[in-house]
């Protein structure tokens, strides 16, 4: 009982911290790639303790749900860091949801998010939450295609059982549908993060926002918390591609040592997607808006491939 | 349980007797409208509780027959009571008690303007109509209160008759569900020449014995009677014209209720009445289910006007119950009932949950249309401030459509995935890729009804209002708000303990199919299939509020800035905020609209008014960016234009002359004899 708490601490806790640390990581791997030097891979962490001490200016417009998104947003996030297997499939609020729980945890989210965008009656917001609610609704099929095609090799839609399946089994995941799914899987990730080369991140140009412009006019701690949670956000998005696609590391039962392995495992496994999302957004340009959901109806093909290739190769 | 079945007879005279009254009541008390329509609504809101009780008890086991032989003829009046139709009767009475309380106070506003004691009459008829329709179980008694309850919502819709787009909106939902009508007349007729007997409960059995073509032909003909009552494309055309022109208490219930019937006659079709039919049974009404959700979220992201826009989404929601609905009949005909069942639960459920957040989004739109008379949501804004219940009402309404844990919607929508996804038990490729075609449409139906609704809600409630009557409107009367609290609370409490619905549901499909569902549920969790998909609403709902009321704490110990400072919007170097720098509800729908523009088909036009001195200053700009209907015009206009040309060519023979229609009965005389001798 005591250890099963500790765990589920240890996870928050991981999450919680780690996800400043992963911004920092694909920051710095973007500047070396660019030819800079980069900020530390600790200034996301200083930026938020910036963002703590400041005061908070609210517009007049607004309303109570200006104020609540962002506490229900890390809120979601956090709920969601105790059920993913970040560390050890034996989470113990695991039973609170299968992955497709999860994925409308995240809805929530956005759901609330792209409330705040038109709260402040201003047309970035307005135009930002627009984009964002558009972009959520088209990559969601690929996302359950994809969780199909899991599913179908699994047969299980629990995080968990699918973890343990592959890690049991890992012939199961040497073929194409496996592939596919996590290239889609990984596009979907993409466009729901904000990363080039669906939304550019660190662009200054409101006209090119998407998740900027719903979050302009938030400062102070509530910006200090919507930017954690998007670093959550991907922080979470990663370990569900790390864990369910690669198993190799996860934790299956809770003992000191393979605690620790799953820990390097998955500090490994984000470091080297870290360096993959810094290549992908150095390499590609943002598309237009007009041309998203061409690549989201391209990864919702792509899954469909993954699900048909598992039927046929039964 | 055994429920005495006096006190199950006891409660349905009760029921009735509540409606008569209120009927009479209204008729009765026609001079003073105050006292019409509180005694009108007032008797149905009673009567509508003792339905609700009726239904519970059913539900727990009590059932009831009751025969009426001199009442109708061809076989008398005939009711019985089993635990499907317990259900829809606890449906129809939970969307019953909050419309008739809400309509208490909403029909204020048309004392003087119109009857009130012929909107109370109606309403009751309407109403006990709608509960007596699912306790039918011969041809002519479920026919006639059928009859009955379309002629009722008719006129109810035709309330505010001096408007030309209502009247015509009554006109096409009468045509409509008359075609219907038609259609199930004749699958009734048929089916019951078939079996030699009039009566539902003997059908089951002698269906075994029918020929298969004549059963495809029955089943093709009732299904597409009971899908034109629930709306399903392409019978949905009365639908976004009807919603919006009835009173907002009607829509509610037209909405929420009266559209579960076709749902409730598609259950019947598909597991009593006919027996287990052939694949593509399952597979017609699943892909009809899948068309309907994803056409039905896609008309709805694009509409300015508040009530159709919740009108075409009950057209999705109707397309997500008949995609659980075929997959039951679907898994049935594959020899997989425990997962049929599942599907089964997932359609009933959301027919609940559909009930349950429609009418409270209904009423919440009746609201704002009470407050600032306008369904326009170009014209609305800022409501949030001056209407803050009814703001909250809809914005929980809006969570649980868009199937957000964790309210109702998102419970039903998770046992629907879950049952799709088990589709791979089934070894047929075609059927697998239905199914995952299927899923696919699920998901980009629930993608899609999110940013439907956060378009709904945000544009009309929230930033700053674009007009005068949004500006000016307050809150609505203490009983409007007390229906949609009603509501509200149901849709929190069917999402964080669906067990409490759930244990009955799986008690009916037990009774209806003979097979235990794949499914188990208690308190706190719901898990399918043994451990392949599990949720725990309510620990989730727990853990949301504990983490929410946690983090403001933890930033505090932080040592975080307590400060918060009000000022206006930031806006990037212009001078001063109104409304007109808000997104409008055209501009939030813009990208769906080039992205399926080949559904839309949009007409765009922009006509640019020049000075006359010089075309540097531009007077105005209008631009109009009009979707098309395409099943208006590409299904019913041909088909009405070939009606008329018919209609115009067959009055030849009415040529008003006396020898020619003495030779005409001759004629069918002469017939006649051939035909039956």
């Amino acid at each position: 009982m005591f250890s099963e708490i500790a765990i589920a601490l240890l996870q928050l806790l991981m999450v919680m911290f780690g996800s400043p640390l992963l911004v920092g990581v694909i920051r710095k791997a973007k500047a070396r790639l660019q030819g800079r030097r980069g900020a530390s891979i600790f200034q996301p962490y200083a930026d938020i303790r910036k963002l703590l001490l400041k005061e908070v200016v609210v517009s007049e417009n607004t309303s109570w749900i200006f104020r609540f998104t962002p506490y229900l947003l890390a809120t979601t996030m956090l709920l969601s860091a105790l059920i993913v297997p970040v560390l050890t499939i034996r989470t113990p609020l695991g039973f609170m949801g299968n992955i497709i729980a999860l994925m409308y945890l995240f809805l929530l989210g956005t759901f609330f998010l792209a409330l705040a965008g038109l709260d402040a009656g201003s047309a970035f917001g307005g135009m930002g939450s627009s984009r964002e609610v558009a972009i959520a609704a088209l990559a969601e099929p690929t996302v359950l295609i994809a969780i199909f095609g899991i599913a179908l090799r699994a047969g299980t839609t629990s995080l968990d059982g699918i973890i343990t399946r592959f890690a049991a089994e890992p012939l199961l995941m040497l073929n194409a549908g496996h592939l596919l799914a996590f290239i889609a899987f990984f596009i979907v990730a993409l466009a729901e993060n904000g990363r080039l080369p669906v939304d550019n991140p660190a662009t200054h140009l409101e006209l090119t926002m998407i998740h900027e412009a719903m979050v302009l006019e938030y400062s102070g701690r509530l910006l200090a918390l919507v930017e954690w949670a998007a670093g959550m956000k991907l922080f979470l998005f990663l370990t569900l591609l790390s864990n369910l696609f690669f198993p190799w590391g996860v934790a299956l039962a809770n003992t000191p040592m393979t605690l620790l392995t799953a820990f390097l495992a998955l500090a490994v496994k984000l470091l080297l997607f870290a360096g993959a999302i810094a290549l992908v957004e150095t390499s590609v340009a943002k598309l237009r808006l007009f041309r998203v959901p061409e690549l989201l109806a391209g990864s919702f093909t792509v899954a469909l491939l993954a699900v048909v290739t598992s039927f046929f190769m039964k | 349980m055994i429920i005495d079945a006096t006190v199950m007879f006891d409660l349905f005279v009760v029921t009735l007797a509540c409606f008569g009254a209120g009927a009479l009541g209204a008729l009765v008390t026609a001079r003073s409208p105050t006292l019409a329509r509180i005694v009108g609504h007032g008797a149905a809101l009673i009567g509508a509780m003792a339905a609700l009780a009726f239904g519970l008890a059913g539900l727990a086991g009590g059932g009831m027959q009751l025969n009426l032989p001199d009442l109708l003829p061809i076989g008398g009046a005939a009711f019985g009571l089993d635990r499907l139709s317990a259900f829809f009767v606890v449906v129809i009475a939970a969307g019953a008690i909050p419309a008739s309380l809400y309509a208490i106070g909403y029909t204020r506003e048309y004392a003087g303007k119109h009857s009130l004691a012929g909107m109370g009459f109606a309403f009751n008829v309407f109403v006990v109509a709608m509960i007596l329709v699912p306790l039918a179980r011969n041809v002519l008694t479920f026919l006639v209160l059928w009859e009955l309850m379309s002629l009722a919502s008719y006129f109810l819709v035709i309330t505010e008759h001096e408007r030309e787009e209502t009247l015509r909106a009554g006109w096409v939902y009468f045509v409509m569900t008359h075609t219907g009508f038609a259609a199930l007349l004749l699958g009734f007729l048929l089916l019951a020449k078939a079996t030699g007997t009039m009566h539902f409960v003997q059908w089951q059995v002698a269906a075994a014995h029918l020929d298969p073509s004549s059963r495809n032909l029955i089943f093709a003909l009732l299904a597409v009677g009971f899908a034109s009552k629930a709306g399903a494309i392409p019978l949905h055309v009365w639908l976004p014209r009807a919603h919006p022109a009835a009173p907002s208490h009607v829509s509610a219930l037209m909405s929420g209720v009266m559209i579960k019937l076709g749902v409730y006659g598609l259950v019947r079709v598909g597991f009593s009445w006919l027996g287990v039919g052939p694949g593509w049974w399952g597979g017609t009404i699943l892909i009809v289910g899948a068309v309907s959700a994803v056409l039905g979220v896609l008309y709805a992201l694009v509409d300015a006007d508040l009530k159709r826009l919740l009108a075409y989404s009950s057209v999705e929601n109707i397309g997500i119950i008949m995609l659980s609905l075929g997959a039951a009949v679907l898994f049935q005909a594959s020899n997989l009932p425990g997962i049929a069942a599942l599907a089964l639960i997932a359609g009933l459920y959301h027919t609940l949950n559909h009930a349950a957040f429609k009418s409270l989004l209904f009423m919440g739109a009746g609201a704002v249309l009470h407050a600032t008379h306008t369904r326009n949501m170009e014209d609305l804004g800022g409501l949030m401030k001056r209407m803050p219940q009814t703001a909250a009402f809809f914005l929980i309404g809006s969570l649980a459509i868009a199937a957000l844990p964790p309210f109702n919607g998102f419970i039903s929508e998770w046992l629907t995935f879950q049952s799709l996804l088990l589709s791979f038990q089934i070894s047929a490729h075609t059927i697998n890729l239905i199914f995952a075609l299927g899923v696919a449409a699920l998901a980009l139906t629930s993608g899609l009804a999110v940013a439907c609704f956060v378009r709904a809600f945000g544009i009309t409630f929230l930033a700053l209002p674009r007009s005068h009557q949004a500006a000016g409107a307050h809150e609505v009367q203490w009983t409007m708000r007390a229906a949609m609290a009603l509501l509200a609370l149901a849709c929190i409490v069917l999402g964080t303990a669906p067990s409490l619905m759930l244990a009955p549901l799986e008690a009916t499909i037990f009774e209806l199919m003979s097979a235990h569902a794949d499914v188990q549920f208690n308190l706190t969790a719901v898990v399918a299939n043994d451990g392949f998909g599990w949720v725990a609403p309510l620990w989730l709902a727990l853990a949301l509020i504990v983490f929410l009321m946690a983090l403001p704490l933890g930033l505090r110990l932080l040592g975080a800035n307590k400060q918060r400072r009000s000022y206006e919007t930031w806006g990037c170097g212009r001078a001063l905020q109104t409304a007109r720098f808000e997104y409008t509800a055209t501009a939030f729908a813009n990208p769906f609209k080039r992205v399926f523009a080949l559904l839309y088909r949009p007409v765009k036009e922009l006509d640019i008014e020049f000075h006359p001195e010089s075309r540097y200053f531009v007077r105005t700009i209008a631009y109009y960016n009009e979707g098309r209907l395409i099943f208006e015009d590409a299904l019913y206009r041909p088909l009405l234009r070939m009606i008329e040309t018919l209609a115009r060519e067959a009055r030849a023979l009415q040529s008003g002359n006396v020898h020619g229609y003495l030779v005409y009965i001759l004629i069918a005389l002469v017939a006649l004899l051939i035909l039956t001798v």
